[in-house]
């Protein structure tokens, strides 16, 4: 027997991402939560960047895909505290990312914490396409606010990495 | 996949009734701060929370101003897209605090009324950040100090009493981190380039060194929070010593600009270079109040 709340979860869950619909918001990581009472649901969403310009359509896909599914009240918010990390997103998530030509993040990287550090930190990271580790940073700051844009020394295949924040 | 149309709810995005025209401008379709919870913190007086947010704020916007009108001239491609980025980040941080300040000043004004209504004197940025472009040594600069005293501040600010303040920062130090490397790694390139890229670099240094010292200098307001950005000043002359000592600069001796009988951005009083920047970001805004699409 699946609860409404279950049913209400697994809606939102499904939800895909705007900018990444391979991947939904779940496994981004930016579906905060979701609540029930008495059948009216509240979804919580976390904005990956300050100044994501996708938010609304975020919040609006969210509530249009509950009110599909027969919930008439539902009221999507959004919460900023925690605040989104990379590491956020699920073992699934990261799966995904990789299989659509797009370097995941490192767990647990961040960009060099404290003012006194200099030069770009060198991560290892993995050609989305051939495997190598041979793979360079074109730019730190790519189509979106969450990627950089990198290149493959051994396939040639330029490739978007999903940023640690 | 299914067969949703990933931008079909851009007509009925949350907060608003389906059907509803959208203002043609500005952000008016979605609250950055959408269901956070409002109430001002116990112990802190609203009025003084919401000047600071407003100062942070203005700080934010007018720099994104700057930054955005590098589009289509900056150097090379790549730096254009990450000045767009670095842009989109501080006016994401803009709306969120401008927001804020409306919650908290009693006047019930919102994001867009702040950024669109208000006249260069109620402006209450630094005026680092309002000065013009200059060329990419600059701009370079301007980031390099900008962006290594707010990651400072953000960082002290993380755990601040106003969850919603303490939630902004928390994610804009993540943000100007990047920012900050940015600029470092620009001004290393530069600065210990070719003879000619460092002439440059040291002139835009020069120029800008003056106008850092504001960033540090109290306003009451701060002084009545416990936030005196004073205490920024240590950490960030040391930061920026390192970077300029690896980048082959001289740290320039030039005195803080002046205050006007003791104020300056922090109380509204600004350079010339405000009121273009402003003419600019609002005249669309002005010329058609309200206008829908």
């Amino acid at each position: 027997m699946v609860t409404t709340l279950e049913r209400a979860r697994e809606v939102a869950a499904a939800v895909p991402d705007p900018e990444l619909p391979m991947l939904t918001l779940a496994d981004l990581g930016i579906l905060a939560d979701v609540e029930e009472h008495d059948g009216a649901v509240t979804a919580w969403i976390t904005p990956t960047y300050s100044g994501c310009p996708a938010v609304a359509e975020m919040a609006g896909d969210v509530a249009r895909r509950l009110r599909a599914a027969g919930f008439d009240q539902v009221e999507v918010r959004l919460r900023i505290d925690p605040p989104w990390s990379s590491d956020r997103i699920s073992a699934e998530g990261r799966r995904k990312l990789a299989e659509a030509g797009i370097a995941p993040p490192v767990l647990g990287a961040r960009p060099a914490a404290g003012l006194l550090t200099l030069g770009p930190t060198r991560l290892a990271v993995t050609c989305p396409q051939c495997g190598s580790t041979d793979t360079e940073e074109l730019s730190r700051f790519g189509s979106t606010a969450c990627k950089s844009l990198w290149r493959c020394r051994s396939c040639r295949e330029p490739f978007d990495r999903i940023k640690e924040i | 996949m299914t067969d949703d149309h990933v931008y079909l709810s851009l007509a009925d995005a949350a907060g608003e009734p389906d059907g509803e025209a959208r203002w043609a401008y500005g952000t008016g379709f979605a609250d950055p701060l959408l269901g956070v919870d409002a109430a001002p913190p116990p112990g802190i007086d609203p009025a003084d929370l919401a000047a600071y947010c407003l100062m942070l704020g203005d700080d934010a916007l007018v720099l994104s101003q700057r930054l955005i009108q590098w589009i289509t001239r900056a150097p090379e491609l790549e730096e254009e897209v990450a000045l767009a980025n670095l842009g989109l980040d501080l006016l994401g941080q803009a709306r969120r605090l401008l927001t804020r300040a409306g919650q908290l000043d009693g006047t019930g004004r919102n994001e867009d009324e702040l950024a669109y209504w208000r006249e260069d004197f109620e402006y209450r940025n630094v005026r680092l950040v309002e000065l013009e472009n200059g060329d990419f040594a600059q701009c370079v600069v301007r980031l390099l100090l900008f962006a290594t005293a707010r990651e400072e501040l953000y960082r002290r600010l993380a755990d601040h009493a106003d969850p919603v303040l303490a939630a902004v920062a928390a994610l804009g130090v993540k943000e100007l981190a990047y920012h900050r490397e940015y600029a470092q790694s620009w001004t290393l390139r530069l600065g210990d380039g070719t003879a000619h890229s460092r002439e440059r670099m040291q002139a835009a240094l020069d120029a800008l060194w003056p106008w850092l010292d504001e960033l540090f200098t109290p306003h009451e307001v701060e002084l009545r929070l416990g936030v005196d950005p004073l205490d920024l000043r240590e950490p960030v002359l040391a930061s920026l010593a390192l970077v300029l000592e690896e980048a082959t600069l001289s740290l320039p001796e030039a005195a803080p600009r002046a205050y006007v009988n003791g104020r300056a951005g922090r109380h509204g009083v600004h350079t010339e270079a405000l009121g273009p920047l402003l003419a600019e970001l609002q005249v669309v805004a002005r010329a058609h109040p309200g206008a829908t699409w």
